[in-house]
């Protein structure tokens, strides 16, 4: 029998050199940035590199919630298309509406997380299954609901929230509202997971479920929060989309599975029991910075997607192997 | 411990889902068939047509129960399926003697990608949502930077696989058959089936059982991805040319998890069958052709499909003790 000192001391540790993993590859692809642009080390571009990740930082932070408790979330990318038409069908140019509708899109995500959740936890369904249900259904409904094409029309005061930019901030020269927006997504994100009890319910969940409840833990609770919190990620990336893409159907087009594969190149473990925000944070900005450097190198759009497969194969195969040597 | 030697019969449990699954889906087809005044869908070519609509989805759904029962999974299968479409259509370029290279050349690359795959996830320990995520962006990027205009054709003579029949039977239909035969008599008579069931069901229980658990799961995806190029061999027989997006398009990575969910089989791995994923995707053929009769929209229509999954697969996993993320 091991001694439980002895557990917990063992799953810590890897988890803290995760965090490293993905902050170190960060800074590795982003100095390749600077090298290859050096303008991108200035803080006015820098920031407009935040603004520009920012959906996806904020999309892996849901979709870690999820992952930490052992599931999956596919239907993100479906629910940030839903609120980009969304918003422009019902809010329609006119900025007084904006607020509410804003509202009434936070009401729309939650219940989508309530209803993935409550299948999950209730009928037992994997959530593999259940969020590509969810997918197909919120996607069919955004289609159908907008005809097929972009219609309607974003006032200012909502693609505000993804495009304005403060100029004149002293020291860091500009200051995007949109890095504001994620500041305060992960902040919220981390006091979620390391101020409140919730954390280690879900950790505690996505490692071992049965013990987790034969603790006391509230299994389906943490489970179905898990969902919420996602959807909600889901929307603000959404809204967030919305101001600086526009308005289009496919505008969260496999943006879960780029979250999915942020949380892991940032060394959250699939199926649950390890992993931070640190992870989906750094794993989302490295997953970025690859983008952006590919695009300066003038890789061809599609070649892209093989590059990224490469990274996250290479990312987790490292991280086994690290594992496996300690063991 | 002797009282459990009688050895556990994996395919029972499944049948009656199956069973159950596959009337719902023909008496949905026949009762929307009458009430739409579509009576010519019942007759003999009429239910040719809704079976045919099951040969691409089942055939990969079919590899895709080997790998989800020995407890892994592929997602690359769609990107594989565009891929040999594309490289069948390119290599032919429209010259029947061309055939046979072309149809050797695509299995030899689905039997590489299925080996990567498996030896990743079996030696590598990685797992097997990531590997093959990764490796089907690998091979569309590759795919779409590449051919991303429509080049070659496949030869015509290639494309009686798609629309040829003997006896009103077609000859997709028939391979079909037999594939679903054969799976089904590995899984269920031969050692290699067995041990599938046993890696999927207990990997540490089947290692010390003096299986070389690693081999079987690496076998089980050199047999997915070989059914996932059968299935894009016939979508470019069906379609005459293959474009890069012809399996993303078509969702046949996620779909054939679905519909091998839905037949009973259980993502864990270890417990499921053959008889249930052909009736899962019998179930989606059946709503396709029943939508149409119906005239219900596309988008619609997308909706309906997403409940259903969700549905179907929570009849059986409700009763599930214990909890599944």
């Amino acid at each position: 029998m091991m001694t439980v000192p002895q557990t917990s001391a063992s799953l810590r540790r890897p988890a803290r050199i995760a965090i490293n993993a993905g902050l170190v590859i960060f800074i590795a692809l982003y100095a390749a940035i600077g090298f290859l642009q050096p303008n991108y080390l200035e803080p006015g571009l820098f920031m407009n590199f935040l603004r520009r990740a920012a959906p996806l930082v904020i999309l892996a932070c849901g979709q870690l919630y999820v992952i930490l408790t052992g599931g999956f979330d596919l239907s993100m990318g479906a629910v940030a298309t839903l609120v980009v038409l969304a918003a422009s069908i019902l809010i329609n140019g006119d900025p007084d509406t904006t607020w509410a509708v804003i509202g009434a899109l936070y009401v729309m995500g939650v219940s989508i997380g309530l209803v993935n959740g409550f299948v999950v936890a209730f009928l037992k369904v994997p959530s593999i299954i259940t969020t590509l249900g969810t997918m197909l259904l919120v996607n069919g409904l955004a289609l159908a609901w907008s005809g097929g094409a972009a219609r309607g029309d974003l006032p200012d005061n909502f693609r505000n929230l993804g495009r304005l930019v403060w100029r004149d901030v002293s020291v860091i020269g500009t200051l995007p509202l949109a890095a504001v927006v994620l500041a305060g997504f992960v902040a919220l994100a981390w006091f979620g997971l390391n101020g409140t009890v919730y954390g280690k319910r879900a950790l505690a969940v996505g490692d071992n479920p049965r013990a987790a409840e034969l603790a006391g833990t509230p299994v389906a609770a943490t489970r179905i929060l898990a969902f919420v919190v996602s959807a909600v990620s889901a929307v603000t990336a959404g809204i967030l989309l919305g101001g600086f893409s526009g308005v289009s159907v496919n505008a969260g087009e496999g943006l879960e599975l780029q979250a999915i594969a942020a949380c892991v190149i940032g060394g959250a473990q699939l199926l649950g029991g390890r992993g931070s925000v640190w992870s989906a944070v750094f794993g989302a900005l490295s997953l970025f910075a690859l983008f952006t450097l590919l695009n300066l190198l003038g890789l061809p759009q599609a070649l892209r997607d093989s590059i990224q497969g490469v990274i996250l194969i290479a990312a987790v195969g490292a991280s086994m192997w690290r594992t496996r040597r300690r063991n | 411990m002797t009282t459990n030697i009688a050895k556990p019969k994996p395919a029972i449990p499944d049948l009656p889902v199956a069973v159950l699954l596959a009337g719902l889906s023909i008496g949905f087809f026949a009762v929307v068939a009458l009430v739409t005044g579509e009576t010519a869908q019942l007759s003999g070519e009429g239910i040719a047509g809704l079976l045919q609509r099951m040969v691409a989805l089942g055939l990969v759904a079919l590899g895709q129960t080997f790998v989800i029962l020995v407890g892994s999974i592929d997602l690359s299968v769609a990107a594989l399926i565009s891929a040999v479409a594309v490289l069948a259509s390119h290599v032919m370029q429209g010259d029947p003697a061309m055939m046979l290279p072309a149809v050797l050349l695509c299995l030899g690359f689905c039997a590489v990608v299925g080996f990567v795959n498996g030896a990743l996830v079996a030696y590598g320990g990685i797992n097997p949502l990531i590997v093959t995520l990764g490796t089907g962006l690998i091979i569309q990027g590759v795919l779409a930077a590449s051919f991303g205009v429509l080049q070659g054709a496949v030869a015509r003579e290639f494309q009686v696989i798609a629309y040829g029949s003997v006896l009103g039977v077609p000859y997709s239909l028939l391979l079909l058959a037999t594939l679903s035969l054969a799976a089904g008599f590995v899984l269920d008579r031969t050692l290699f089936g067995a041990r599938i069931y046993a890696v999927g069901g207990n990997p540490d229980g089947a290692r010390l059982a003096g299986i070389r658990t690693e081999r079987v799961i690496l076998s089980a995806h050199m047999v997915a991805s070989l059914f996932a190029g059968a299935a894009g061999l016939y979508l470019a027989a069906r379609l005459q040319s293959g474009t890069p997006w012809i399996g993303r398009d078509g969702i046949y990575d996620l779909e054939s998890i679905a519909v091998t969910v839905i037949g009973g089989t259980i993502l864990a791995g270890g417990k499921g069958g053959v008889a249930g994923t052909l009736a899962g995707v019998l179930l989606f053929a059946t709503l396709d052709a029943g939508f149409n009769m119906l005239g219900i929209d596309a988008f619609l229509k997308q909706v309906l499909r997403g409940a259903i999954v969700i549905a179907a697969v929570a009849v059986h996993a409700v009763r599930t003790k214990g909890h599944v993320a």
